[in-house]
């Protein structure tokens, strides 16, 4: 279906062929863009030009494009995600632009970020902070009755707020800091907010903020830039109440059990 | 080759069927589970699940998935929710209810003891996860909340707002992720595997390519886990993510695997429309908003007013009308071919006419925008994000889309393939839903194979299986890596002017026309000629430039393509070879006079396993005759 209301864009698409190779933004020009189109279906026509030319495609990473996975990345003109309220990368639409724009496209950066080739990242220090006590230590089988453990709802429900986080790292790369609080913060808060993460709250508290630490996150320093930026809006409450849980923990908890 | 379908259902009666194969299987004894390595391919909740659960138990688990981190599995874009017979609203519900649904949703084409057992251990699935801090919907007295989804009439659902994927699948991966602290789970992402190894007839390893550097790795173990989700990218646009795919799945079928019922598909009524050829997906809107929502086209053929023109009077509510009883709930099969219907009729809605209204005008009148934004909030806003439309003003626009494929790798009650030490869970298989899935079971399913039923029978297979000491310096891995490496040769090779994108599409279009939501024998006919001539012209004229020793993704969209080119042609075998109607599959020649599916059950009550006899001969369709032991094979009716 091709209408009337298409429109053509210029755009500056960082290219970089490995790790370790240099990078440099490079032009680009597309035709018959449709306010429809969602931005990496624009990428794709893009792409599908290139292959045609026998070029090598923009690699860029993507998989659920519904807003849920936390795959996508990119910096689109200096905005991770584009900057749009509560919105991933794969769901902004081009009817937000319009002919004749210049769109800068460039991978996350943050030091714990390494870039894999053009605008894909490395996020694995995203799990490995979460190795570190992003989880309950409830075996199979263990369970008792879910409805034996109340919960009210409005506690549910904050919890669901910072369990809502995809992983997708736009807190740390909008962050001047590289912090990798916000994502963590959400985690460490949905289960110490939460009767059954009370058990392991003080070692995971301890362990996930020394590991993120150690992985090249830098600190938090309020600049709340990833609040900002996050297409889940979570909210840097989930950091102050991380940093009590850690206050907490640093006080009451003993390095024997810690090292258990 | 004879092929081996014994189900191995367990005798006695239905309901102590699982708990008695659990007291006759084999254990292994804790201090042995450490000498055996299992192979997970997937981190969905099937593959999360049981990868999390057998190193718990103790085997070394060497988990893969084609993302870069286990927690973006398709998994996660579940949205409605999940079943379980809790019976906690206190509606009638109970674990032979759930049972008794999920065999009619699926039109009588699933295994009885599997589908018991599931509806057996849905229960356990939810106290599991609300153990591992999942923050499932909560009434104000702080106990969980349900909700109704199709193809039932008890409100059995449990929800994590419109995110219960994304909850369930973190709350598998957080039992991953302390697996993989203690050392025994090691993850490798970005990899996706290129061919399953076997030794002597069984499972032994597999190839993989490393995405980021594309070298090929092997990997041996003692046994394969597939956990690697549904087909339903075959047909190009579907709701499934981008890197879903048959790949695994089909080079385990070219492997001795049988597959079962490849034609079984799952088109799903509310979707977003097509709105353009760029298009690379379509995205669900989850079918818990037909709890409150209306569905409804205009009573006049190509009637140009807008909805809020057009009055009560001249509206069709026509799932209320034709299913009196199941009303919006109706399930997804009928659901989606009344759609098709009204469409044929000429009273499809907006640009294309390939949509129909879902109306909240009313629930919002009787409930309040809050309720319903509370409800559906996130699904508004994602609708209004892609369509530019505002559902609290104006009714959505849906349209049936693919969504799901109950077709897979046959397996027995073990979940065990027609190969020995390959087991296969998830949507990557067959097994209990039949014709048609209903909606938030997919999600029980998955999980009820990961926690609680493979952990057990792969005990049982590794406990009762003499498995000599194997590594990957086997001949047999430089075997099937010598194969990927000419596959993909070959298709660097080719170097033809049309691209992966191009030859999915022109797949995708036979498929959706021909094989979609109704078929006939002439357009299954035509079908099966233009994939074939398809895969011809693929092999001929595909474009992937680059090479393999780099993050190509182009090759890796190229060797799905391939694969998808080679299952497409077996669904539309399949499809053509069932001469019945059911579930999800409709043919048009057996239909009752009002347009609903007219089963067989003297001729077709077996699920269809096909063997592969190599890319010269045609596949061989075998019978596993399904017996109804416990429910009498009715007409399916929703009215
Ligand atoms: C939009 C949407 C909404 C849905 N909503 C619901 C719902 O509300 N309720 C419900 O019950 N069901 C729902 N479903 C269905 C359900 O989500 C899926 O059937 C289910 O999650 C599949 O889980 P799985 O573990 O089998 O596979 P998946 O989650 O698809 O996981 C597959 C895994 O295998 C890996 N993989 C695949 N191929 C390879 C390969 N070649 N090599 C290596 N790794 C590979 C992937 O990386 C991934 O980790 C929904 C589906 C969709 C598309
Ligand atoms: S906190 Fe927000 S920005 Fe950060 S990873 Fe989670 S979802 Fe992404
Ligand atoms: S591609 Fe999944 S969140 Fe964007």
């Amino acid at each position: 279906m091709s209408s009337d209301n298409t429109f053509s864009l210029n755009l500056k698409i960082w290219r970089q062929k490995g790790a370790n190779a240099e990078g440099k933004l490079v032009d680009y020009h597309v035709d018959h863009v449709s306010p429809d189109m969602s931005f990496l279906e624009m990428i794709d026509v893009l792409n599908e030009q290139l292959v045609r030319k026998g070029e090598d495609p923009i690699a860029f990473d993507h998989d659920c494009r519904e807003g849920i996975c936390g795959m996508c990345s990119m910096m689109i003109d200096g905005k991770a995600h584009g900057g749009y309220k509560n919105t991933t990368t794969c769901q902004v639409h081009m009817r937000l632009y319009k002919n004749g724009d210049t769109i800068v496209v460039e991978p996350f950066r943050a030091s714990a970020f390494p870039i894999v080739k053009d605008l894909a990242v490395d996020r694995s220090a995203i799990d490995k902070v979460m190795i570190k006590g992003g989880y309950i230590s409830a075996n199979t089988g263990n369970a008792q009755d879910g409805n034996s453990i109340l919960i009210p709802k409005p506690i549910a429900d904050e919890a669901m707020d910072a369990a809502a986080c995809i992983g997708c790292g736009a807190c740390v790369a909008s962050c001047p800091n590289g912090s990798g609080m916000l994502f963590m913060g959400a985690k460490i808060s949905q289960l110490a907010l939460l009767p059954q993460g009370q058990p392991e709250a003080p070692q995971r508290a301890l362990n996930m903020v020394h590991e993120h630490d150690t992985l090249g996150f830098g600190n938090c320093t309020n600049h709340a830039e990833c609040e900002a930026t996050c297409p889940k809006g979570i909210s840097i409450e989930h950091i102050a109440r991380m940093n009590r849980e850690y206050i907490k923990a640093a006080f009451t908890y003993h390095e024997k059990t810690r090292s258990e | 080759m004879a092929i081996n379908l014994d189900a191995k259902s367990p005798a006695g009666d239905l309901k102590d069927k699982w708990s008695k194969h659990k007291f006759e299987s084999k254990l292994v004894n804790p201090a042995n589970k450490r000498k055996f390595t299992v192979i997970v391919v997937g981190t969905g909740l099937a593959g999360g699940s049981a990868a999390a659960t057998l190193a718990e138990l103790g085997y070394n688990v060497l988990s893969f998935c084609i993302q870069d981190s286990p927690r973006r599995a398709h998994s996660i874009a579940a949205q409605g929710g999940i079943n379980a017979a809790k019976n906690y609203p206190n509606d009638g519900d109970s674990v032979k209810r759930l049972f008794y649904d999920t065999i009619k949703g699926g039109d009588y084409r699933a295994r009885e003891a599997n589908v018991y057992r599931l509806a057996e251990v849905s229960n356990n699935i939810i106290d599991q996860m609300v153990s591992q801090g999942v923050p499932f919907a909560r009434e104000y007295g702080g106990y969980l909340d349900n909700r109704s989804f199709g193809g039932s009439q008890v409100s059995r659902t449990f929800y994590a707002r419109g995110q219960t994927g994304q909850q369930l699948l973190l709350g598998a991966y957080s039992g991953m992720m302390k697996m993989v602290s203690k050392g025994k789970i090691k993850m490798y992402n970005r990899r996706e595997m290129m061919d399953l190894v076997t030794i002597n007839g069984k499972a032994r390893g597999i190839i993989v390519r490393n995405l980021i550097t594309g070298e090929l790795e092997k990997y041996a173990a003692d046994a394969v886990l597939l956990c690697t989700g549904g087909y339903g990218n075959v047909y190009f646009l579907s709701t499934n993510a981008m890197t879903s795919n048959a790949s695994a799945a089909w080079r385990c079928h070219k492997r001795g695997a049988a597959f079962a019922n490849p034609c079984f598909t799952q088109i799903h009524p509310t979707c977003i429309p097509v709105h353009g050829d760029y298009q690379s997906k379509l995205t669900l809107m989850s079918e818990s908003l037909r709890n409150d929502g209306r569905v409804w086209v205009p009573k006049k053929e190509n009637d140009p007013r807008k909805p809020a023109d057009i009055p009560e009077e001249e509206r069709d509510y026509y799932l209320e009308r034709v299913y009196p009883s199941f009303g919006n709930l109706a399930p997804r099969d009928v659901s989606s071919r009344q759609a098709k219907y009204r469409y044929d009729e000429g009273k499809g809605v907006g640009p294309t006419k390939q949509a129909v209204y879902l109306d909240f005008a009313d629930a919002i009148k009787r409930l309040g925008q809050d309720t319903i934004s509370g409800r559906y909030g996130n699904l508004f806003e994602m609708y209004e994000r892609i369509t530019g439309d505002n559902p609290y003003k104006t009714p959505m626009m849906i349209y049936p889309a693919v969504h799901y494929t109950m077709g897979g790798l046959w397996v027995d009650y073990n979940l065990q393939s027609t190969v020995p030490g390959l087991h296969v869970l998830g949507e990557a298989n067959f097994s209990d839903h039949g014709a048609n899935r209903l909606g938030a079971s997919a999600l029980m399913q998955g999980l009820a194979d990961g926690y609680f039923v493979a952990p057990n029978t792969v005990s049982h297979y590794l406990a009762s299986t003499t498995l000599e000491k194997v590594t990957t310096d086997d001949p047999a891995f430089k075997d099937a890596e010598q194969a990927v490496m000419l596959q993909t040769s070959k298709l660097l090779g080719v170097k033809g002017k049309r691209t992966v994108d191009d030859f999915h599409k022109a797949l995708g279009h036979i498929m959706w026309e021909k094989v979609g939501m109704a078929r006939n024998e002439a357009g299954l006919k035509s079908a099966i000629e233009g994939i074939r001539k398809l895969r011809e012209e693929f092999w001929q004229d595909v474009n992937v430039p680059g090479d393999a020793g780099h993050f190509n993704l182009e090759l890796h969209k190229a060797t799905r393509v391939a694969d998808f080119l080679e299952l497409g042609e077996l669904m539309a075998l399949d499809a053509l070879e069932r001469k019945e109607s059911c579930g999800g599959h409709f043919r048009e020649e057996y239909q009752t006079a009002d347009g609903e599916a007219k089963r067989d059950d003297e001729n077709f009550a077996h699920v269809a396993v096909w063997e592969y006899t190599g890319s010269n001969s045609s596949p061989i369709r075998h019978k596993e005759e399904l017996k109804f032991e416990y429910l009498q094979l009715a007409t399916r009716s929703y009215k």
